[in-house]
């Protein structure tokens, strides 16, 4: 009897035991794990890839404006240079450079499997020396400094000049050495001749630019006249006299301010700075030529710093010069913008209206799918091709119409006929507006059919029914799309440069001429921008970390663009979609 | 054995003994059949419904009997491929003429639906909806209709403090008086509740049927509802469907107490569906 009894509890805990190590000795794939770390993996490697390019344009960008030591490199041969220490890396030098060198060196080379060392150099002077950088192989360096009083120039031409300040001349008198005048006086005479430069610079470009767009609306004028009236019309000489008497009057202008940019011209000339570079060599300039000059081996902490921030307050707010390797991006930054904002307001309502008819109101059948279909392989196609088809539909179509019909007195200078923001912005918009039309769809049929029901059944037609709770309800997720569009417009280069994005733009598209916003203008983007600097530019190796900077610049406007998109997203939300549904 | 009699084709007519509203009637259903594309799901209605009363329809899942209260205010025009025969009159007048202004028959008929349905804005747009998509711009007139279905809807002394804040953020009891205050805020003829109470908990479920009841008299409800003591407690006239057929309509009472026919004595009583 308790043998029975016992016997059966101990095989009970027996198949226990069996059935509990078999539970723990489940198939590895079984339980989906390689999936998950499949997954995860791919995850992991995605924001690596993400994380690590923001690294690399952030290092890049951050470091580029900071002031760098100058070193004196005095090579083999007994030449002395001086530059900035860009970059060093390990090359193979060839058979013949390896013959012709010293038998230690040679052999130095040799233990390191034939590869050695180099360091490339900004020198700069490139009005003196014919290049801007310069390879120093390690083995030919004989000794490296860094001296005091060595003067970085940034120059409005010629790039960067390295080397002392020789003499100073002021006021047309005899040139005073510097070390007579002092830093500060220099400092101070700079001041003074950079402020007369602006002068200048405001009176040429804004007050005679101001003359000149006068005279060309009152040439206009006339040419309209003419061409509504003839050329022998009692209409036509009467307004050839007024023309006359207002060209008298801003000719007047004119010469007013002309006369006072060349007296100032005339002043100006007589402040220069003479360089010498680190060999003796002379070279003056004008002292308004010089952009900003610092002794790069003397300063301090807190001096680096505020060239550091001075050079992006440049960067930031001011025109582009030197082939846009130097100076600022203000106007890429502001075309960027004004463009993409135009791409918001074009593609929303374009996209939404769009959406609301395939999806509320055409009859869903083969039609419909395959427009849907239509849609989708819109997003696509290369955007190269979308410029292709604005400059040739937008522009050249629609804008030489346009121009026909409204800016006859123009031709044959195109107003709205050639590529311009206005065309750019539509440009994009059909680029981007799939992805609108898709999200405004997905939203539409995520409204939950019992909130469309209830506005029907308190007598709302379906408009009604749309406007008041279909819409609201679906606006989060038509903003997705928005956000998404903008995204993808704003980093959009390609169809750009068909229709109306320019290397250098004379004029910002909004000015304080009516009509103030000129969207007929072609206009600068940072996107553009890049490509110009590194792949377009004199010197590619100058240009790059500006590439760097500008990335940064661009990937920062358009994440705050999109940041900001998103708060307002994320206050409809909270608006419109309750803890409910 | 009984049961399969009686739901034979052609052998169903639907036994009547229903207590008539003192006001007379407002719709009257006449022979109503309704396909949803091909296949049926309702067949040869008749019925009336009692201006002043609450009629009740009940029945298994299944029966038809949403499909015959939305049918009332067109509801079901939304679906496609569906296809009709017969008529309902309201007050006297087809409701699926092909003149009849379907805009204007909702608008005489206010819906509450099984789920609260607010739309995503504030409690007193919610409320004012079939005034604002009437065109009706008067602070005035807006904020006393509001207070009045609001109190209709017994839900006023709740909400009066937060009219302008998001409906959506209400509880489920809380919605559904909001949806019954914005369904009586057109002042609509007829209330057409659709289980209005199957969301919510025994408490809300009581505050509504206590609003029924008081809503009573000022305009005639029909509601479905799965539950027959809901039914028993609100309600004067009680229709039993099924499978797409009227099978009795009469005096609430006499329904669950004395059925005329076996399917609804047996459906009362709990013995199938």
């Amino acid at each position: 009897m308790t043998a029975e009894l016992t016997n059966p509890t101990a095989a009970d805990a027996a198949s226990r035991t069996a059935r509990s190590k078999r539970r723990t000795a489940t198939d590895f794939a079984a339980e989906g794990e390689p999936f998950v770390w499949a997954l995860g993996g791919a995850l992991a490697i995605g924001i690596l890839m993400i994380v690590g390019f923001l690294f690399l344009v952030m290092w890049n960008g951050v470091v580029t404006f900071f002031p760098k030591t100058i070193a004196v490199v005095t090579a083999g041969n007994g030449d002395v240079f001086a530059g900035e220490p860009v970059r060093s890396e390990q090359y193979r030098p060839t058979a013949e450079a390896l013959a012709a060198l010293q038998p230690t060196a040679r052999a130095k080379i040799a233990t390191a499997d034939g590869f050695a060392g180099r360091t490339l150099y900004r020198v700069g002077n490139y009005d003196l020396y014919g290049e801007d950088f310069r390879w120093v192989a390690d083995h030919d360096v004989r000794r490296v400094e860094y001296p005091a009083g060595l003067m970085l120039v940034e120059r409005l031409e010629w790039g960067p000049f390295i080397g002392t300040i020789k003499a100073v001349t002021t006021g047309g008198g005899a040139a005073r050495p510097a070390a007579e005048i002092g830093t500060a006086a220099i400092d101070a005479a700079h001041a003074t001749a950079r402020e007369r430069w602006e002068r200048i610079h405001r009176i040429e470009r804004g007050d005679i630019g101001a003359v000149n767009h006068w005279l060309d609306k009152e040439r206009l004028r006339l040419r309209k006249v003419e061409l509504a009236d003839g050329i022998d019309s009692a209409g036509y000489r009467t307004a050839e006299r007024r023309f006359a008497e207002r060209e008298a009057v801003l000719k007047q202008d004119y010469d007013r301010l002309a006369a006072e940019a060349a007296a100032l011209r005339a002043e100006d000339a007589k402040d220069t700075i003479t360089f010498a570079d680190i060999g003796g060599k002379e070279k003056t300039i004008a002292l308004s030529a010089v952009v900003r000059m610092y002794a790069a081996n003397d300063l301090g902490l807190a001096a680096k710093l505020g060239v550091y921030f001075s050079r992006w307050w440049e960067f930031l707010a001011d025109v582009p010069r030197e082939a846009n390797t130097e100076g600022g991006v203000f106007p890429a930054i502001f075309g960027t913008f004004v463009m993409t904002l135009l791409l918001v307001i074009a593609v929303t309502p374009f996209g939404v209206i769009t959406a609301l008819y395939l999806r509320e109101y055409a009859k869903q059948g083969r039609l419909v799918s395959i427009v849907r279909i239509s849609v989708n392989n819109l997003a696509g196609v290369p955007s190269i091709v979308y410029g292709v088809f604005g400059l040739g539909f937008f522009a050249y179509i629609v804008g030489g119409t346009i121009d026909q019909l409204f800016y006859a007195e123009r031709l044959p200078s195109p107003t709205f006929g050639s590529g311009g923001l206005l065309w750019s912005s539509l440009t994009l918009a059909l680029l981007t507006v799939p992805v609108v039309i898709v999200a405004t769809e997905e939203a539409l049929a995520a409204v939950p059919r019992s909130m469309r029901e209830g506005s029907f059944a308190c007598g709302a037609s379906k408009w009604q029914t749309i406007r008041y709770v279909v819409l609201p309800r679906a606006m989060p997720g038509i903003m997705t799309g928005v956000i998404l569009a903008m995204a993808r417009g704003a980093g959009e280069v390609a169809p750009l440069m068909l229709v109306g994005v320019v290397k250098l733009a004379p004029e910002l598209p909004i000015d304080g001429f009516f009509p103030y916003i000129h969207l007929e203008r072609s206009f600068m983007h940072l996107g553009f921008h890049i490509y110009d600097v590194g792949f377009q530019s004199r010197n590619s190796e100058a240009g790059k970390p500006m590439v760097f900077v500008t990335t940064m610049l661009l990937i920062a406007l358009i994440a705050v663009m999109n940041a900001s998109a998103i708060i307002v997203r994320n206050r409809l939300k909270r608006r419109f979609m309750g803890s409910q549904f | 054995m009984a049961v399969a009699e009686k739901i034979a084709p052609g052998a169903s007519s639907t036994v009547y003994h229903v207590k008539k509203g003192e006001q007379g009637t407002v719709l009257d259903i006449d022979d109503f059949n309704l396909w949803y594309g091909t296949s049926q799901a309702l067949f040869d209605v008749s019925m009336t419904i009692e201006r002043g009363l609450v009629t009740a329809l009940i029945g298994p899942s299944g029966c038809g009997k949403s499909t015959l209260l939305r049918s009332l205010n067109r509801m079901n025009d939304l679906i496609d491929g569906l296809s009709i025969k017969g008529s309902v009159l309201l007050e006297g007048a087809d409701i699926y003429d092909k003149r009849a202004d379907v805009i204007a028959l909702r608008k005489r008929m206010g819906m509450v639906f099984q789920k609260p349905n607010p739309f995503p804005m504030s409690i007193f747009e919610n409320v004012v909806y079939p005034l604002r998509v009437d065109g009706v711009r008067d602070r005035r007139r807006l904020e006393e209709t509001a207070e009045q279905a609001l109190r209709g809807a017994a839900f006023w002394d709740e909400a009066k403090d937060r009219l302008q804040e998001n409906a959506l953020g209400l509880s489920g009891g809380q919605q559904q008086r909001l949806c019954i205050a914005r369904a009586i805020a057109g002042d609509p003829e007829v209330l057409l509740m659709d289980e209005p109470c199957s969301a919510l908990d025994p408490i809300a479920t009581a505050k509504i049927e206590e609003l029924i009841d008081e809503l009573r008299g000022h305009y005639s409800i029909a509601i479905v509802t799965h539950n027959m003591q809901q039914a028993a407690r609100v309600s004067q006239n009680t229709a039993f469907m099924y499978l797409g057929r009227l099978i009795e309509y009469g005096e609430t009472r006499a329904m669950f107490t004395v059925p005329k026919v076996r399917q609804t004595h047996d459906y009362v009583t709990g013995r199938f569906g």
